[in-house]
C-alpha cells in the first residue's frame, strides 16, 4: 500500500476534495479567421496586395514541392532524414512574412520555409540535407538543422524548447542596444511541456521583451497527442499565467496568421510585451521520415484536415479574387518541382564530404591544442591506412 | 597597488569591463540592487542601471538561455549562477546549446558569454552549496573553464574571459572569496587564458592544483620542504585551454606528479591529467601519478573537512610519491 493510500485510510478513500477551479474554455479564445469557407475574406483584414498574396502562395507551393521531393530523396537513401511541414505552410509563411527584415527568427525544426524566405538558397538548403561540401554547417549537423546568419535565422536544436529563452535574450539585447528588432520564435505544442517554454515566457513577460511566441499546434508531438501534452483547453490561455497577450488563430489561414503576427509585432514594438500565438493547424504527414503515423492515429482523423489544406484555401481565395487563374495552381507546382530538381542537381554536384579539417573547425573561435593535435593524429592515421575514413555511414 | 580579496577583484574586473564596453551586461538572481549574495556585483546596478545589471526571475535554464540569445545578438553577457550546485537545471542550455552553437551553425553564429559561479566546499554549505562541477564541462568541447586561485588572477582572468570569443565557465572558489587577499594591479589588465603559473620551483615532485586547492597544495609544499622534499607547485588557472607545456615540462623535470582537486575522483579532471601525463611523460616518470581528491560520495556536510583534500593529505601523497 502506498503511503498516500495509508494516509487516506485502509480502503483508499480520499477525503472529498473541491472540484478544480474553472479553467478558461476554448470559447474564451475563439479561432481567429480571415479566409471564409466560401473563399472570400473581409476586405478590411486583407492587408497584403494581390502581388504579395500571389508571392506568398508561390512560396507555399515551393515548400510543398520541396517537402515531397525531399521525402522522396530520403526514401531513396540519398539523404538521411527529413522533417517536413506539409499542411502547416500557412503557419510558417504567415508568421515569417509578417516580420521585418531586421527581426530574428528562432526556428523549431519545421520552418525551413522561413529560412528560404529569408534568402537561404534552395541549393544550399539541399547541401545541408546532404551534409556535403556545400553545407553551410560544414557537415556538423544532421539534416533539417540549418542556420542562416545572413537571414538572421538562428540555429536549430534537437532538444525541445531551448530556442525559446534564446529568442527572448536576442530581443532583449536589441532593446538594451536601443535597436528596433522583434524575435519570432517557433515551437510545437509539445514544447509547451518543456521547462524552457515556461522560463522563456515568464522572463519575457516580467521584462516585457519584444518577442512573438508562435506555437504551431499541429495536434501531435511525434506519437503523443495534444491532450497528453496539456490539460488546458487551449495553448493560447497559457499566456494568462505569464501576463502575456494570448491569441488563437486558424493556422491554416495564412491571412489570419499574417495579420495576428503583424499585430503581435506592433504590440511588441510599442512596449506592450510579448504575445503567444497559438496557430491551430495539423500535421498531415508523420513527424519525420523516421516515423509512420499510421501506427498511432486513425486515417479518419487526418482526412477532414486535408480539406482544410492551407494551399487549397489560399488558392481558392486568389482565384475567386481574380488574382490567379484556375490553372495557376498546377502550373506553379510544376515550376516549383523543376526549381527543386535544379537545386538537387546543383547540390549533388558538390563533393560528398567537406574537407577533413572542417570537423575540428568551429569548436572554438580558434582550435585549441586538442583539436590541432587530434586533426594531425587523424591525418597520420589516414595516411597509413585509408580505411580509417570508413564509408558514408549508415 | 590596492589589496583586494577575490570578491573585490571580481567586482573590479566587472566594473572596468562594463565601463570599457557598453555591450557587457550582468544578469542573474539577486545580482542587481542586492549586489549578489556574495556581493560580487555590488555597486554595478547603481552605476550601470537596470538595463545592464539585470535581476532575472529565478530560473537557471532561463538565465543561460537568455544570455545565449543576448550573446548571439552582440552583447557580452556575464550571467551569474548563484552557486555552481544550481547550474544543473541549465545543463542543457550550457552543454547542448552554448557549447555547440558555433559548431552546429558551421561557424555562422557565436555566443561569447561568461558564466560566473561560486564553487567548492569548506563553507558549511552541504552538498547543494559545495560542489565542484568543472569536469562535467571539461568533457564538453566548445566550453572554456577557468578557475582563479588569487585576487590578482581573479581580476586578470575574468577580464580575459569577458573579452574571449568563446563561452567561458568562470568558477570562483568561494571558500577563499574573502580569505585570499593580495595586491591587485589597478586599472585595466588581463591575464591570458591558457597559461598556468608555476608558483614554486622545485625538483622532486610536481603538485598540480587549481582554485582553493592551490592554497592547500602550496601549504603542503611548504611542509614538505621542512622534511627536505623539494616540490614544484603549478596553479593551472585555466583547465580549458590547458597549459600542457608547463605541466609536461614540470613533470619531465621532476619525474613525479601529484594532482589535487576537490571534486570526486572518478572521472574527475585529475583522471584526464593523469592519463595525459602518462601518455606523454612515461619515460620521465619515477613513480605512479598520485591523485588527492574529494571522495566518490555526494559532498558531506559534517565531515566536509575530512572530505576536502587538505594539506596533510596532500603531504602524505607527496611523501609516498617521492619515496616510491
Amino acid at each position: 500500500m502506498s503511503p498516500l493510500a495509508r494516509r487516506r485510510g485502509a480502503n483508499g478513500s480520499a477525503a472529498p476534495t473541491a472540484p478544480p477551479a474553472a479553467v478558461p474554455e476554448a470559447e474564451a479564445y475563439p479561432l481567429a479567421r480571415v479566409l471564409r469557407d466560401d473563399a472570400t475574406a473581409d476586405p478590411a483584414e486583407v492587408t497584403l496586395s494581390d502581388a504579395e498574396l500571389v508571392a506568398l502562395y508561390r512560396w507555399m507551393v515551393l515548400n510543398r514541392q520541396l517537402d515531397e521531393r525531399m521525402v522522396g530523396l530520403q526514401r531513396q537513401g540519398r539523404i538521411g532524414f527529413y522533417i517536413g511541414s506539409i499542411g502547416e505552410e500557412a503557419a510558417v509563411f504567415g508568421t515569417a512574412s509578417a516580420m521585418a527584415e531586421q527581426d530574428w527568427i528562432f526556428p523549431c525544426y519545421r520552418e525551413h520555409g522561413a529560412a528560404l524566405l529569408r534568402g537561404l538558397p534552395l541549393a544550399t538548403f539541399v547541401c545541408d540535407l546532404l551534409g556535403n561540401a556545400g553545407d553551410a554547417m560544414l557537415g556538423h549537423q544532421m539534416p533539417c538543422h540549418e542556420a542562416w546568419r545572413p537571414g538572421r535565422f538562428a540555429s536549430i536544436s534537437s532538444p525541445i524548447g531551448t530556442q525559446i529563452p534564446q529568442a527572448v535574450g536576442a530581443a532583449w539585447a536589441a532593446r538594451i542596444r536601443r535597436e528596433e528588432m522583434v524575435s519570432l520564435v517557433y515551437f510545437g505544442e509539445g514544447a509547451t511541456s518543456s521547462n524552457d517554454f515556461h522560463t522563456g515566457l515568464n522572463i519575457a513577460g516580467v521584462h516585457k521583451v519584444p518577442v512573438v511566441f508562435a506555437c504551431r499546434n499541429n495536434g501531435w508531438a511525434i506519437s503523443v497527442p495534444r491532450e497528453r501534452q496539456t490539460a488546458a483547453a487551449t495553448i493560447a490561455q497559457k499566456a494568462v499565467a505569464y501576463g502575456l497577450h494570448g491569441e488563437r488563430v486558424d493556422g491554416n489561414d495564412v491571412l489570419a496568421v499574417h495579420a495576428a503576427t503583424r499585430r503581435a509585432r506592433e504590440r511588441a514594438l510599442r512596449g506592450e510585451g510579448p504575445s503567444l500565438l497559438e496557430l491551430v493547424t495539423y500535421r498531415l504527414e508523420g513527424h519525420s521520415t523516421s516515423d509512420d503515423p499510421r501506427a498511432y492515429r486513425p486515417p479518419e482523423e487526418v482526412e477532414p484536415w486535408r480539406k482544410k489544406d492551407p494551399l487549397l484555401r489560399l488558392e481558392a481565395f486568389l482565384v475567386k479574387r481574380g488574382a490567379l487563374d484556375a490553372a495557376a495552381g498546377a502550373r506553379l507546382a510544376a515550376e516549383a518541382r523543376e526549381q527543386v530538381q535544379r537545386a538537387v542537381q546543383e547540390a549533388e554536384a558538390h563533393p560528398a564530404k567537406p574537407p577533413l579539417e572542417t570537423m575540428f573547425e568551429g569548436v572554438y573561435a580558434e582550435p585549441l591544442r586538442p583539436q590541432r593535435e587530434q586533426l594531425e593524429e587523424l591525418r597520420r592515421a589516414l595516411a597509413d591506412d585509408p580505411r580509417v575514413a570508413g564509408g558514408r555511414g549508415t | 597597488m590596492p589589496t583586494y580579496n577575490i570578491i573585490q577583484a571580481v567586482n573590479d574586473a566587472l566594473k572596468l569591463e562594463m565601463r570599457r564596453d557598453a555591450n557587457v551586461v550582468v544578469l542573474g538572481e539577486d545580482v542587481g540592487k542586492f549586489g549578489g549574495v556574495f556581493r560580487a556585483t555590488q555597486g554595478l546596478y547603481e552605476e550601470f542601471g537596470s538595463d545592464r545589471v539585470i535581476d532575472t526571475p529565478l530560473a537557471e535554464s532561463g538565465i543561460i538561455g537568455t544570455a545565449l540569445g543576448m550573446a548571439l545578438y552582440g552583447l557580452r553577457p556575464v550571467p551569474e549562477i548563484q552557486f555552481a550546485d544550481f547550474i544543473f537545471p541549465a545543463m542543457d542550455q550550457i552543454v547542448s546549446e552554448v557549447a555547440k552553437y558555433r559548431y552546429r551553425s558551421g561557424g555562422q553564429f557565436s555566443c561569447p558569454l561568461v558564466i560566473r559561479s561560486p564553487y567548492g566546499g569548506g563553507i558549511r554549505g552541504g552538498h547543494y552549496h559545495s560542489q565542484s562541477p568543472e569536469a562535467y564541462f571539461l568533457h564538453t568541447p566548445g566550453l572554456k573553464v577557468v578557475v582563479p586561485a588569487t585576487p590578482e588572477d581573479a581580476k586578470g582572468l575574468l577580464v580575459s574571459a569577458i573579452r574571449d570569443p568563446d563561452p567561458v565557465l568562470f568558477f570562483e572558489p568561494k571558500r577563499i572569496y574573502r580569505a585570499a587577499k593580495g595586491e591587485v594591479p589597478e586599472g585595466e589588465y588581463a591575464i591570458p587564458l591558457g597559461q598556468a603559473r608555476v608558483t614554486r620551483a622545485g625538483h622532486q615532485v610536481t603538485v598540480l592544483a587549481w582554485g582553493a586547492m592551490w592554497h592547500e597544495a602550496d601549504q603542503a609544499a611548504r611542509e614538505a620542504e621542512q622534511e627536505g622534499i623539494d616540490c614544484e607547485v603549478v596553479d593551472l588557472r585555466s583547465l580549458a585551454p590547458l597549459d600542457l607545456d608547463t605541466i609536461l615540462g614540470s613533470v619531465r623535470k621532476t619525474g613525479r606528479a601529484v594532482i589535487v582537486h576537490e571534486a570526486p575522483r572518478t572521472c574527475g579532471f585529475g583522471a584526464e591529467l593523469s592519463a595525459t601525463i602518462q601518455e606523454r611523460c612515461f619515460l620521465s616518470l619515477e613513480a605512479p601519478i598520485a591523485r588527492v581528491t574529494g571522495f566518490d560520495t555526494p559532498f558531506p556536510y559534517t565531515l566536509e573537512h575530512e572530505y576536502l583534500p587538505r594539506a596533510p593529505r596532500i603531504l602524505r601523497a607527496i611523501r609516498e610519491t617521492v619515496r616510491f
